[in-house]
């Protein structure tokens, strides 16, 4: 095992752990025989503060063979398992395999099933009630921690009921992004817009930008700074590029809120969303239902 | 010079009523963070008030706080009485009560505050971990003082338990509040990854070992015999249960770390141990319990004993579900659930804190030459107390048996059968009957504190002359 870096330390714990366990056994040996042959419970004949005194009875019969119980299977435990410094005990059991094992029998069980619905197309899979369901419970195991338990998301993590896509939601697209993630880049604009005031400029034209009232001369500075800086990823109209993971700026969707400050800020800071990439550890075929049950959601408008 | 020496009984006053204090201050704190639990509206939305800010503030208060200054109360009386002799250095002895409280006033700060070093019993930041470190010590230069002063060669049994938490809490302390400090309130932790987390629960463990076991086992064996009248069980059995309680505890700690990072090896050697701890544990239990032979006439009509004896039935619970929770297979069902909530309150309510509180109604009225007002809201008291911690520990085994059921349940596709949500939406129920269990919990301190309060009114301090030890035979 790679857990020690030199033999001194498996020494060290494989002696001490066997000395320290021979010296429970002494000790109660020591304090099990040589006393007490009479019938009579003798007295220590200690006193202190007044009338604290001790008898001195045998330890109890049950008691001591329950210590030594323990005794005996630590000493067994420690033969048939890992325990003493390097020496993996005789069943070669480790945890890693024990957990290998595990995941090797279960995907030999559930293996074939996954396989099975890997062959529809995501669209044929849609249909499917009970491939839906399977979805929804991977849906429920992997994902709700960032999507919540209702798909509809929270604050920096997109809402998968609303039909509003960041990276487009054809089924296609929403399998690279559980396949291989997605990391969007919203840069800071404050120092490049010239300060707050600058951002105050393009947030006015934003907001306009989704029909609300606003500053209107401030909103025209904002276009002007718009059309120099934005459109690039938010298009001239501002529906945004799902090739670029740009939010369309129209509609009422706010994936970091759609408040003045808001959007201010993610202006001025700049967002870094991230959808980890889920291919490694789930396997295509579990993604590939996983996209059906995404892509079912988003057609339940 | 004839002996008119008194105890210093001062400094053993100031500590047990600060223990009442605290203790209804940790409680409080406990019953408001369990029903936040069971109702987060509870939060009123301010972060000062969040479950956890509170939840360390909950657990450094009871532990620290109430069972500190039980500790520090209970082993300064007893070291005085069984050396028969002025407790040493008084100055030291008055520094540790101010700077403990100190201790405790800067933590009810800085953790609301959100200041933490992110360590489980140990959040407090490194300031105030010198100034423990420097009361710690000076607690034990003045309990070790009083010990080489002694006017009787054998010491006292009580006095070994002191004596060993003491030191492994300096230990234990020292070794595990190791950080590198970036800022008045920042530090990180001196290791890193899995060896910061053996070292943590190599400190936890020990925690509850020395500082919730070894420390109340001195009380244990001090004011149990004392309220029963009757001497200690066996003298044979408190050489091995010491011997061998404080020397497997210490290796207890990685049971926490069971299925983590942590080596096989270590999580093997953390289990066997816990098993071998749990004889050495009951060691303590029939030696306190088996006191009472001949006078279990006494539990009828005494509810200060019958305190004392169900902190010790609630001590040999808690010490065999410990080493059962310890056991890997038992581990993979148990861990990360209520149920381990369950067991730590079996031994913090049912043992740490009734043991000190049948200690507080033997200490405080001797403290001012009294007797306790009334025996009835003592009576009181214990039902209250027995009936939340009941209600406490069995909500809590019925929730972490279900969750960790809940969390193992797998459905024919190899996916979990329930969501995270699902399980915590099935504990509510039981989140509700803990949070009255803990108000029943609650109610009985407060009828003991008022009861503590009435025995004192009015009453002015004793000075106790210290006796010549009796003669040895």
């Amino acid at each position: 095992m790679a857990d020690f870096n030199s033999d001194f330390w498996h020494w060290y714990i494989a002696i001490l752990t066997i000395i320290s366990i021979l010296a429970c056994v002494w000790l109660l040996r020591w304090m099990s025989t040589g006393h007490s042959k009479s019938d009579t419970v003798e007295d220590t004949g200690h006193v202190w503060d007044g009338d604290l005194t001790e008898l001195n009875n045998p330890l109890p019969r049950w008691w001591l063979g329950l210590f030594y119980i323990t005794i005996v299977f630590s000493a067994f435990y420690l033969l048939l398992y890992p325990g003493l410094g390097k020496f993996g005990g005789i069943l070669d059991w480790t945890s890693q395999g024990a957990y290998e094992e595990e995941v090797a029998a279960m995907d030999a069980k559930v293996g074939p099933l996954f396989a099975r619905y890997q062959q529809t197309s995501i669209l044929d899979l849609t249909k499917d009630e009970t491939a839906l369901k399977v979805g929804e419970r991977l849906y429920a195991n992997y994902c709700t921690t960032c999507h919540g338990s209702d798909a509809r998301g929270a604050r920096g993590y997109p809402n998968l009921r609303d039909g509003n896509w960041l990276w487009g939601g054809s089924p296609a697209e929403i399998k690279t992004t559980i396949m291989q993630g997605r990391q969007a880049a919203m840069p800071a604009w404050e120092a490049v817009l010239g300060g707050e005031r600058g951002v105050d400029e393009v947030a006015q034209y934003v907001l306009s930008l989704s029909g609300r009232a606003t500053i209107s001369e401030l909103a025209a500075q904002g276009k002007t700074k718009y059309e120099m800086f934005c459109v690039a990823c938010h298009g001239a109209d501002g529906t945004g590029n799902t090739a670029l993971g740009a939010p369309n700026l129209t509609d009422n969707t706010w994936l970091y809120g759609g408040s003045l400050t808001r959007i201010s800020q993610s202006i001025a800071v700049g967002r870094n969303g991230k959808m980890p990439a889920q291919g490694e550890f789930l396997g295509e075929a579990k993604v590939h239902l996983l996209s059906a049950y995404i892509y079912s959601l988003s057609q339940q408008q | 010079m004839t002996n008119t020496e008194t105890y210093n009984y001062k400094v053993v006053r100031q500590f047990s009523i600060m223990t009442i204090v605290w203790g209804l201050v940790g409680m409080s704190v406990g019953v408001l963070i369990a029903a936040q639990l069971a109702w987060p509206v509870l939060n009123f939305d301010i972060p000062w008030l969040t479950f956890g800010r509170l939840r360390p503030l909950h657990t450094n208060a009871v532990i620290f706080a109430f069972g500190g200054c039980s500790l520090f109360a209970c082993s300064y009386y007893v070291v005085q009485h069984t050396c028969h002799v002025k407790l040493a250095f008084p100055a030291l002895a008055a520094f540790t009560f101010w700077g403990w409280q100190a201790v405790i006033v800067l933590a009810a700060i800085t953790l609301p505050m959100g200041f933490t070093s992110s360590k489980e019993y140990a959040e407090l930041e490194w300031p105030i971990d010198i100034l423990i470190t420097l009361v710690w010590v000076s607690y034990a230069v003045v309990f070790f003082g009083t010990i080489m002063r002694r006017r009787v060669s054998h010491i006292y049994v009580a006095n070994w338990f002191f004596g060993a938490f003491i030191i492994t809490v300096a230990v234990l302390h020292v070794f595990n509040s190791a950080a590198i400090p970036v800022s008045m309130w920042k530090s990180y932790s001196a290791y890193a990854g899995v060896q910061d987390a053996m070292v943590q629960w190599w400190y936890g463990h020990n925690a509850v070992g020395f500082f919730l076991t070894a420390g109340f086992l001195g009380i244990m064996y001090y004011f149990v015999p004392k309220q029963a009248g009757r001497p200690v069980y066996s003298y044979r059995l408190s050489v091995v249960h010491f011997w061998a309680l404080i020397f497997t505890y210490i290796w207890a700690g990685p049971h926490h770390l069971h299925y983590t990072a942590l080596p096989d090896w270590a999580q093997s050697l953390g289990m066997i141990m816990s098993l071998i701890l749990l004889a050495p544990s009951w060691g303590g239990m029939i030696n306190g319990i088996m006191t009472l032979s001949g006078a279990w006439h006494k539990l009828r009509t005494d509810p200060v004993l019958r305190l004392l004896v169900v902190s010790i039935s609630f001590y040999g619970m808690s010490t065999f579900e410990g080493p059962m929770m310890a056991i890997k297979t038992v581990n993979a069902l148990s861990h990360y659930t209520d149920w381990t909530i369950g067991h730590v309150h079996s031994g913090a309510l049912g043992w740490v804190a009734l043991v000190t509180m049948g200690a507080m109604y033997y200490l405080i009225p001797r403290m001012y030459g009294r007797e306790l007002y009334s025996l009835k809201l003592v009576e009181m008291h214990f039902w209250s107390a027995t009936i939340g911690i009941v209600l406490y520990i069995a909500s809590m085994w019925v929730a972490g048996i279900m969750q960790g059921l809940m969390w193992r349940a797998i459905n024919e596709d190899g996916t979990l059968t329930y969501s995270f949500v699902e399980s915590v939406q099935a504990m509510h129920p039981y989140y509700i009957v803990r949070t009255f269990g803990g108000a029943f919990f609650l109610f009985g301190a407060i009828v003991m504190a008022y009861n503590l309060w009435r025995t004192i009114a009015n009453a002015t301090p004793v000075e106790v002359e210290i006796p010549a030890p009796a003669s040895a035979h």
